[in-house]
């Protein structure tokens, strides 16, 4: 076979906003298919509405569209480009659902675009669950006893038939959305009816439950010609009944004999055969641990999260083979990246242990149910390669940037043996933290195992990572113990917490001994064959592969684990601050740990190091690597914290210095640089007691703003309105102490601007400012950002402008700051700077087409900005307006407060751009998934303080075609106005309150309002808690609201009887 | 923890855990290769071909899943010694009867962990392989010399075949499997397909084989040098003339030197589950278990009897022969997998299907 020479121009999906459950990963496998596909000759265009990704760069692709992903869309596209075909298989769940969506209304057909990669019967027969389930019985493959249910009542009568445990899942959903294990029949009658709701079709499948059971999963490539390859297998530490996306994987599996690895794989090839895939193809399965009996439990006909993870931790790139797949070539006829020499039809040998844990959102979302299940709840993950399991899984611990530099949680040291046994019972987040606790304290792998059904060879790998505990305490400081130690990746951390010294004297200890680590290669073969990979990991063996190159190199830290407040746009920055290192001659070496990313594909930088980003670990790359200097402020807060500790190991960093880095960072410091500079900062203060903050907050006035000092994305933030709230604030928050003292600034309402700019030192260059549509309360991570200004005069502008260049001239600034400001009363006032790449940077480079991230990188290295074209001032606004608007993950997290706040909540962005302003709102609302409804009920209910402000919007809402159901106040003050309004009851002050008319479905979209104060009211909570899970439109700023009723107004009609 | 050493031929040494056979006072020899298979070691190091090697497993962690009843290739291990970077007290698997070091202890087989298995794999493939010696700690250095200039002995295969035939009765046809060191799941994979199968010993004569009024003959695999047994030669060249003969590994060697090919010895060979080959009538490819150290050599296939059918996707060396004119055919690879894909059990459906009843 070789290319299909019908195909030209292809056009290429992307997979949208992150969000729990579909994120960067995407990103990577449709930035590898893209140049994949160029490769081979093709014309690309790509559509993706998320602008923080590299696969939306100009540069990636012949076109891209930043264009929301629905069909509407898409089709517009298609008419305007006329592709030849069309590939959806690389952008998720969302670009699949799209395809199907396209051919089976016969667009595709009549338009004359080929499907690639997979055929619309394809993605039905694994997605359907009964088109699945019968595939599987035609084909021999063994599925749980199941049933397809449409209601509760199929549901319950099957259950009677089967009896429990049962698991629900909802057909075509993301991550398992809305599904779950029942253990009981209430249980299953909730789940159910979520399930149902969740479901876009309505279908759920009630299977037996084999929880209990090894998951398993399987990632093959098959071609045109029927061949196919097993890329790798991958093992859940954590057994069927937790999401494969919450579970610790790792990969090759470990505890199958070769019958059963044979067994499945044998399974996993006949399916995709059967399913006709051309690319790659995920089969997940469970396996009874006691018999060769195994069931089938899921199949993806795409790349996925998982494919992403098999490709880093083989080397073997699925996404780009798939692409190539899919054009018509075969695996025989592809080239193996990584050798070179041998073809791409080989199953890869790995000789190091993977492992992979998820990093979840808990740390923001105080209140989310934490239990693990068929829901995925994390937002990323992190994965480590070592040569013993243990090795593997401890650097993974600490590449989670929890905290954490070993396999214990402090806030489990010291608690009984039932304790520990109810934590572990709860399969929560810290399942693992909890079994190693528990073993702590005597509780065996056997009784741990009978508890969780976590195979006996991770316990008793966790158990060996005690025992070595224990070794350390009584062999006190022997080489020989260290080093063996060592090889089960232990920290340098762990041990100066042991040896009560500082991490850099175990460092100087070790040097002494000679416990160094050594670099091996990732080369998809076990050494079989000779490579020249640069992707390496640290291990403490041998023999060090590190290839020697006589060229400078400089290190990019990477921003690790993808978390709220700390996304995909700081792997942006990465990739864009790599290519300007290669362009300037020197190799960039990038530091990284997460596998979903471009970073750390290994084809986009010299060297790759997948590492954790601790002081350990990355001075080890540098030491070995001896680099001109490290690049800190391209990794988000991650690398930023590594700044100084780097720098005091004699480590130089690129870019704004250490003490600069500082005097931006501490707040004392900063208030002098502003004092200085005579520029106005909120009113605030630092203290470090309860009673000074009590006294210095009354001075200030409330309501303030609250928060321990060195935050990431606003945590623990807080406004506050009285004394009593500020107490209860202190109490549940922060333990305040002269080390961790705690600032409060005076809250200031008013329109909130960002702006980020470029300084080589001298020249200061501003390419763009930005408005946030929600007032200073809401994080700017949260808000809508509008680009360029909408509603702030020149003066204000000009204002920001030269306040920014003093700033950034005043810090000294090499590279990239990010200040956010407040306007109130015609002022300006600053609220924060970021002395780093910050979310808005991926934003602004796309709509100003200054690439801030490269341009700042070689401004770094010595090229100024006259030098490279720029000027010292703000570049003129664009002719068009674009829209960047948060995407949140709320469906996924139950028990999560959904009202926006100073906490970050959202999990990614959309852009939307157009001529005039309502258009490009109007896009990024569409492209964020939010259904705009042109007319109908408005269901409403508002805070006191926002009375006012609301019933001018409802006045509008009306004329354009809207009606209201108003709780008591709310419904008073609307009919005061002459609108009728229905009253409606108070969560259970009767039959027909407020949830049930939300059911009802009568609604069109929520507007609620919450008393300011922390005391939220548990029965709004509930309210918009029930809108979310419904997928109802529930705003609860009404700045957004103003926003959202400008673009419904622009594409409406007003309704007027004459007068 | 005891210590060993393993001492190469070039004079490298590498220090580990002794994890099998005790050699206080002994020593043993082999030739160092690896495998890169991640699962199987139990098939591994129970294969007859092994004979006289030591094995260096690339995966790192070997022992993960014990020892079973099930899965021997052989009742007794052939190899030299197991080489390992880490191999656990305890197996973890439903099927498991004891540990893999408790193997190695019952099966006299000495082993050892701990040392960069990543290293010396390296140095197999960058300098061809090598000979070794497993000793323990302090052995004295002259008398590892001494024992590895030793020659190596080429009697490989007597040792492993069968003296005696064994006849495994089955409802079907009658296949003889000549032993040149045989994996027992060549015989399953006959027997399945209701074979009546007779082991003979690998210098069985054509008269005592036909004898047993066979319909088919199977070539074995088996360890060592092909042309250290020429005396089959003959009796191969008379058998496929008589019966349909399908050939495995050592099998096909032999099959391909009795037709007037030549093999030669590979740098540091193929071994390990991932080697993809290609089926040049199908266009496809199969990925295949493989486990040798010779081959046949490409351009002496055109003076002889054979065509070649399947080659090696990365290396192109030959895996697959068919001879021009008579129903004999063989692979240089294991259809019989275990341990490894199953991706060409079909060869012996091939193999019985050209046999007429």
């Amino acid at each position: 076979m070789s290319l299909n020479p019908n195909l030209k121009k292809i056009l290429v999906i992307g997979s949208g906003p992150i969000v729990i459950g579909q994120a960067a990963e995407f990103d990577y496998s449709g930035t590898q298919a893209v140049k994949s596909l160029i490769e081979e000759g093709m014309e690309v265009v790509l559509v993706n509405s998320n602008p923080a990704t590299i696969m939306t760069d100009k540069e990636t692709a012949h076109k891209v569209y930043i264009e929301p992903l629905t069909k509407e869309f898409l089709l517009k596209i298609i008419h305007k480009e006329k592709p030849d075909g069309l590939l959806p298989t690389l952008g998720g769940q969302t670009a699949l659902n799209l395809a199907v969506k396209l051919e089976e209304e016969g667009h595709l057909k009549r338009l004359g675009v080929q499907l690639l990669g997979c055929r619309v019967d394809t993605i039905q027969k694994a997605e359907d669950r009964k088109l699945f389930k019968d595939l599987m019985i035609e084909i021999g493959e063994p599925v749980p006893q199941s049933c397809i249910v449409t209601t509760v009542e199929e549901a319950l009568s099957f259950a009677d038939k089967i009896g429990f445990p049962l698991i629900v899942r909802p057909a075509f959903t993301l991550g398992g959305t809305g599904g779950g294990i029942a253990l009981k029949r209430d249980e299953l009658i909730t789940t159910t009816t979520s399930g149902i709701s969740a479901s876009p079709i309505g279908q759920c499948l009630i299977e037996r439950s084999i929880a209990g059971f090894k998951e398993i999963e399987y990632e093959v490539i098959r071609d045109s010609n029927d061949n196919c390859i097993i890329v790798c297998n991958m093992e859940n530490i954590d057994p069927v009944g937790v999401h494969t996306g919450d579970s610790i994987v790792v990969a090759p599996s470990q505890t199958l004999s070769d019958k059963e690895y044979q067994i499945l794989r044998s399974s996993a090839l006949k399916i995709i055969r059967s399913l006709k895939i051309e690319g790659g193809c995920n089969v997940q399965y469970a396996m009874d641990p006691h018999s060769f009996q195994y069931y089938v439990i899921e199949v993806n006909p795409r790349v996925s999260r998982s494919s992403a993870l098999a490709s880093k931790a083989t080397g073997y790139p699925i996404a780009k083979i798939a692409a190539k797949i899919a054009l018509g070539l075969t695996l025989d006829e592809i080239l193996n990246p990584i050798t070179k020499k041998t073809y791409a039809c080989f199953e890869p040998a790995l000789d190091y242990v993977v492992s992979k844990i998820p990093r979840w959102p808990f740390d923001k979302f105080v209140t989310a149910n934490r239990r693990l299940g068929t829901q995925m709840k994390a937002t990323g993950e992190v994965m480590a390669l070592g040569r013993t399991m243990e090795e593997s899984l401890l650097k993974a611990i600490r590449s989670l940037e929890v905290g954490l530099y070993h396999i214990e949680l402090p806030s489990l040291v010291g608690k009984s043996r039932e304790e520990m046994i109810d934590k572990i019972l709860k399969q929560d987040d810290e399942r693992l933290f909890a079994i190693a606790e528990a073993m702590r304290i005597g509780v065996s792998a056997q009784e741990i195992n009978q508890l969780t059904k976590i195979d006996m060879f991770f316990l008793s790998k966790i158990d060996r990572i005690i025992a070595m505990e224990k070794r350390l305490v009584t062999l006190e400081k022997n080489p020989e113990v260290v080093r063996d130690a060592k090889r089960m990746g232990f920290s340098d951390h762990y041990l100066a917490r042991l040896w009560k010294v500082k991490e850099a004297e175990v460092y100087d200890w070790r040097k002494k001994h000679g416990i160094t680590p050594v670099y091996k290669m990732v080369d998809s073969c076990a050494g079989e064959f000779e490579s020249s990979t640069p992707y390496y990991y640290s291990t403490y063996e041998r023999e060090d592969e590190v290839l020697e190159s006589s060229k400078k190199k400089v290190v990019v830290l990477g921003s690790g684990p993808i978390r709220i407040g700390q996304g995909i746009e700081f792997d942006y920055a990465t990739v864009h601050a790599i290519d300007a290192i290669r362009s300037m001659g020197y190799e960039a070496i990038v530091i990284n740990n997460n596998p979903e990313t471009v970073s750390t594909d290994f084809n986009i930088s010299d060297r790759l190091y997948f590492e954790p980003l601790t002081v350990e670990d990355v001075f080890n790359v540098i030491e070995r690597e001896k680099p001109v200097g490290v690049i800190v402020q391209f990794g988000g807060q991650t690398a930023i914290n590594l700044a100084e500790p780097l720098a005091l190991r004699g480590v130089k960093i690129l870019g704004t210095s250490v003490d600069d880095i500082d005097r931006s960072e501490n707040r004392k410091r900063f208030e002098e640089v502003l004092r200085g500079l005579d520029i106005a900062q909120p009113l605030g203060c630092t203290v470090t007691s309860m009673n000074e903050a009590v006294e210095k907050s009354a001075h200030l006035g409330f309501p303030v703003i609250v928060r321990p000092s060195y935050v990431l994305g606003g945590r623990a933030m807080e406004i506050v309105y009285n004394e009593l709230e500020l107490l209860d604030y202190m109490k549940r928050n922060v333990q305040v102490n002269p080390e961790h003292p705690v600032l409060i600034d005076r809250y200031m309402i008013g329109r909130e601007m960002e702006v980020d700019a470029i300084c080589d030192g001298e020249t200061v260059f501003i390419p763009g400012i930005m408005e946030h549509i929600e007032k200073a309360g809401v994080h700017s991570g949260d808000s809508i950002a509008v680009y360029p200004p909408q509603t702030v005069g020149q003066d204000i502008l000009d204002k920001l402008s030269a306040t920014t260049l003093s700033i950034t001239s005043a810090l000294n600034i090499k590279g990239l700051l990010n200040l956010q400001f407040v306007i109130s009363g015609g002022q300006v006032f600053v609220i924060e700077v970021n002395p780093r790449s910050s979310r808005t940077v991926p934003f602004l480079s796309k709509v100003t087409g200054v690439q801030m991230a490269k341009i700042a990188t070689r401004a770094i290295l010595g090229e100024s900005l006259i030098q490279q074209g720029f000027f010292h001032g703000t570049l003129p606004p664009k002719d068009f307006v674009a829209v960047k608007a948060p995407v949140f993950s709320f469906a996924k997290l139950s028990d999560v407060e959904i009202a926006l706040g100073p906490e970050m909540k959202s999990t990614g962005e959309v852009m939307g751009k157009d001529k005039v302003f309502e258009k490009a709102l109007h896009k990024a609302f569409v492209a964020a998934g939010v259904i705009i409804p042109d007319s109908g009920t408005i269901l409403a209910t508002i805070s006191d303080q926002d009375k006012d402000e609301a019933l001018s919007l409802f006045k509008r809402f009306h004329q354009i075609g809207f009606d209201f159901i108003a709780t008591e106040g709310t419904a008073k003050l609307i009919r005061e106005a002459g609108i009728s309004v229905r009253t409606i009851a108070r969560i259970g002050q009767s039959e027909n309150d407020i949830i049930k008319e939300i059911k009802s479905g009568r609604v069109a979209m929520i507007i609620n309002t919450i008393s300011k104060g922390k005391n939220v009211e548990s029965d709004g909570f509930k309210m918009r808690r029930i809108a979310v899970e419904r997928g109802l439109l529930c705003l609860t700023s009404l700045d957004t609201t103003e926003a959202l009723l400008k673009t419904i107004e622009r594409n409406t009609y007003t309704m007027e009887p004459l007068s | 923890m005891k210590k060993i050493k393993l001492v190469l031929e070039t004079g490298e040494e590498f220090l580990g855990e002794s994890i099998g056979y005790d050699i206080d006072n002994i020593y043993s020899l082999g030739e160092l290769v690896f495998n890169t298979s991640m699962t199987g070691y139990q098939e591994i190091l129970s294969d007859p071909s092994y004979c006289d090697q030591m094995v260096v497993m690339t995966y790192p962690l070997i022992g993960n899943y014990g020892v079973n009843k099930d899965d021997f290739e052989s009742l007794t291990p052939a190899l030299k010694g197991l080489i390992v970077r880490e191999c656990p007290e305890e197996g973890s698997n439903w099927r498991n009867e004891y540990s893999l070091r408790e193997l190695l202890k019952r099966f006299k087989i000495p082993g050892i962990a701990g040392l960069d298995t990543r290293e010396l794999t390296k140095k197999i493939r960058n300098n061809g392989v090598v000979r070794a010696v497993l000793v323990p700690e302090n052995y004295p250095l002259h008398n590892i010399q001494l024992v590895l200039s030793r020659p190596m002995g080429t009697d490989q295969i007597a040792r492993v075949s069968t003296k005696n035939p064994i006849h495994f009765p089955g409802s079907g046809k009658r296949i003889i499997l000549m032993d040149f060191g045989y994996k027992k799941n060549i015989l399953r994979s006959l027997m399945v397909r209701d074979c009546d199968v007779v082991v003979v010993p690998w210098n069985a004569s054509l008269e005592a084989i036909q004898s047993y009024r066979p319909q088919g003959v199977l070539l074995s695999n088996g360890p060592g040098n092909p042309k250290d047994i020429p005396e089959v030669l003959p009796v191969i060249r008379e058998l496929q003339k008589l019966y349909p003969m399908f050939s495995i590994c050592m099998g096909h060697q032999l099959f391909a030197l009795a037709n007037g090919a030549d093999t030669e010895k590979l740098k540091f060979g193929h071994r390990g589950a991932n080697h993809p080959v290609k089926d040049l009538r199908l266009g496809k490819v199969f990925m295949s278990s493989q486990n040798h150290g010779y081959s046949v050599t490409n351009q002496s296939v055109a003076n002889s009897e054979l065509e070649i059918t399947q080659i090696n996707i990365n290396d192109k060396t030959v895996e697959g022969l068919s001879h021009k004119t008579l129903p004999a055919f063989s692979v240089q690879y294991h259809p019989e997998a275990c341990p490894g894909p199953e991706d060409t059990g079909w060869l012996f459906d091939e193999f019985l299907s050209g046999i007429r009843n």
